[in-house]
């Protein structure tokens, strides 16, 4: 079982033979009067960019795909600032689906998340489907003030409902008071050696992790969980701290929905948030 | 440089320790992902291409003169499990104490210092390869080698396989062996000049989530 492909949308006048290249930006800034404004929300082309309700002084973001994307050639790319003492959430509509281009070019997704401090993003977009005959190179990088809390959720399917997976390279860096706190690529599908054994996914189809920065974690850093029991078929997870103030969770199972459970039973159970 | 220097820091009686450890052979053997001959294959390919791929460029990364300090935190930031952070420590500070005995060097001497509870294992190994006078794709090849005979090895003692077969294993890994010490030795030299970020960072979501496993085990074979 692997999420619902996002309905089709409006079919775009842009030829895409050549790729597409955008950037969205999102701005959010701390009033006086302790809510979270966002001076900046620019969506781009296939990234429009949808305002909701805030919820109590943080406010919230929507990621709405406008059409296809990524596909083959198109270099998208999301800025988010949340600048000093402001909070801010983006979230997604839908999965983002990499798909094959018209040409041999692969695309590229680039995430840049900066957060000053005293402030607090939550970056929680829905999966990343790896269609088949797709290639994609995603970065997700994010910069943290020494007194700066995240969020971060990432999960990868690959393949849509049974098909092969496409070409998928992922690399997540988190820096965090000028120090690299967190650096992992994940490479999946045609062209990555090794992929698909019994050292990194063993016929798992959806990876995803979870990652809380928070200063407190320097002093009372997450005791270790294990998740879930891969015999019974519902994959498997672990939660752990790094070297640094933060706890990451990681989770491997044969579809997206059990690797969000997973991810979910870690929030809840283990870090005391809802998600 | 001298070649038999490779071959002593490459040897599985260098005096560093590790012998016991599986580097995730004996949970996968437990869980039924290693079986035979085979399935031993495809986990080491698996592991030479990530966890290998990793190591490899940090040992290259401190053999070509890179802080080590540095390559250290590098290490930490790659390495998302504390199981896993506290082997490779471990392994690194039996390394040190084997590489000060028979290659002495000032630089072997300060990280031993500012690392006395050890620093990771491949970061020892690479600073140790260039006190032997030996080039970073030596001391990548050495790194790259271990990661996956001791897999190899640990399954001999954990499924009783034969020994013959286990090392027909890894010679059909060379050519995955040439592949990712020469990666790992390209982005060390990238490295050098744009600093750490550039090391490769492959990810082996299972290793990590087994190793936790294993490390909570009451009785095992192995330390890792």
């Amino acid at each position: 079982m692997t999420l619902a492909v996002p309905a089709p949308t409006a079919p775009t006048a842009v030829p895409r033979a050549a790729g597409l290249r955008a950037t969205a930006r999102i701005t959010a800034r701390a009033d006086g009067g302790g809510t979270t404004r966002l001076p900046v929300l620019d969506g781009d082309g296939p990234i429009a960019l949808r305002r909701l309700r805030a919820h109590g002084h943080r406010a919230r973001v929507c990621v709405v795909g406008a059409m296809s994307a990524p596909l083959g050639g198109d270099r998208l790319a999301i800025e988010a600032v949340a600048e000093q003492g402001s909070a801010l959430q983006i979230t997604a509509a839908a999965a983002t689906v990499a798909l094959p281009g018209r040409g041999a070019d692969h695309a590229v997704y680039d995430v840049r998340l900066t957060v000053a401090d005293g402030a607090c993003l939550e970056w929680l977009p829905e999966p990343l489907i790896s269609a088949a005959g797709s290639d994609l190179r995603m970065t997700t990088t994010v910069d943290l003030a020494p007194t700066a809390r995240l969020v971060l959720r990432e999960e990868q399917v690959l393949g849509r409902s049974g098909e092969p997976t496409g070409a998928l390279r992922s690399r997540l860096r988190i820096r965090r008071a000028g120090r690299t706190l967190l650096d992992q690529e994940t490479a999946y599908g045609p062209g990555a050696p090794g992929w698909d054994t019994a050292a990194v996914l063993d016929g798992h189809r959806a990876s995803g992790q979870l990652l809380l920065v928070d200063p407190e974690l320097a002093d009372d850093p997450v005791a270790v969980r294990l998740l879930g029991d891969a015999a019974d078929g519902a994959g498997a997870g672990v939660l752990a701290p790094l070297a640094g103030p933060a706890a990451l969770v990681t989770a491997v199972a044969p579809d997206a929905l059990r690797v969000r459970r997973l991810l979910d039973e870690a929030a809840r159970s283990h870090l005391q948030f809802g998600l | 440089m001298s070649r038999a220097a490779l071959l002593v820091l490459a040897d599985g009686r260098f005096p560093a320790g590790g012998h016991a450890h599986s580097g995730g052979a004996e949970p996968a053997v437990t869980a039924g992902r290693i079986k035979d001959a085979a399935t031993l294959e495809r986990f080491c390919r698996g592991r030479l291409h990530t966890a290998g791929l990793v190591a490899a460029g940090l040992a290259a990364a401190a053999a070509a003169g890179c802080d080590p300090l540095l390559v250290d935190d590098a290490a930490d930031a790659r390495t998302p499990v504390p199981a896993l952070r506290q082997v490779a420590r471990r392994l690194g500070r039996q390394m040190m104490r084997a590489a000060r005995a028979t290659w002495p060097s000032a630089e072997l001497d300060a990280l031993a210092a500012a690392r006395p509870r050890g620093a990771h294992q491949p970061v020892v190994l690479g600073l140790a390869a260039r006190s032997a006078g030996l080039a970073p794709l030596d001391a990548a090849y050495a790194v790259a080698y271990e990661n996956i005979s001791g897999p190899a090895t640990a399954a001999v003692r954990l499924l009783s396989l034969d020994p013959f077969d286990a090392t027909a294993v890894l010679a059909r890994l060379a050519a995955d062996v040439d592949q990712v010490a020469q990666q790992g030795t390209e982005a060390a030299a990238r490295a050098v000049t744009e600093g750490v970020d550039a090391l490769p960072a492959a990810s082996a979501p299972l290793l990590d989530i087994t190793a936790e496993a294993h490390a909570a085990w009451p009785v095992r074979l192995f330390a890792s």
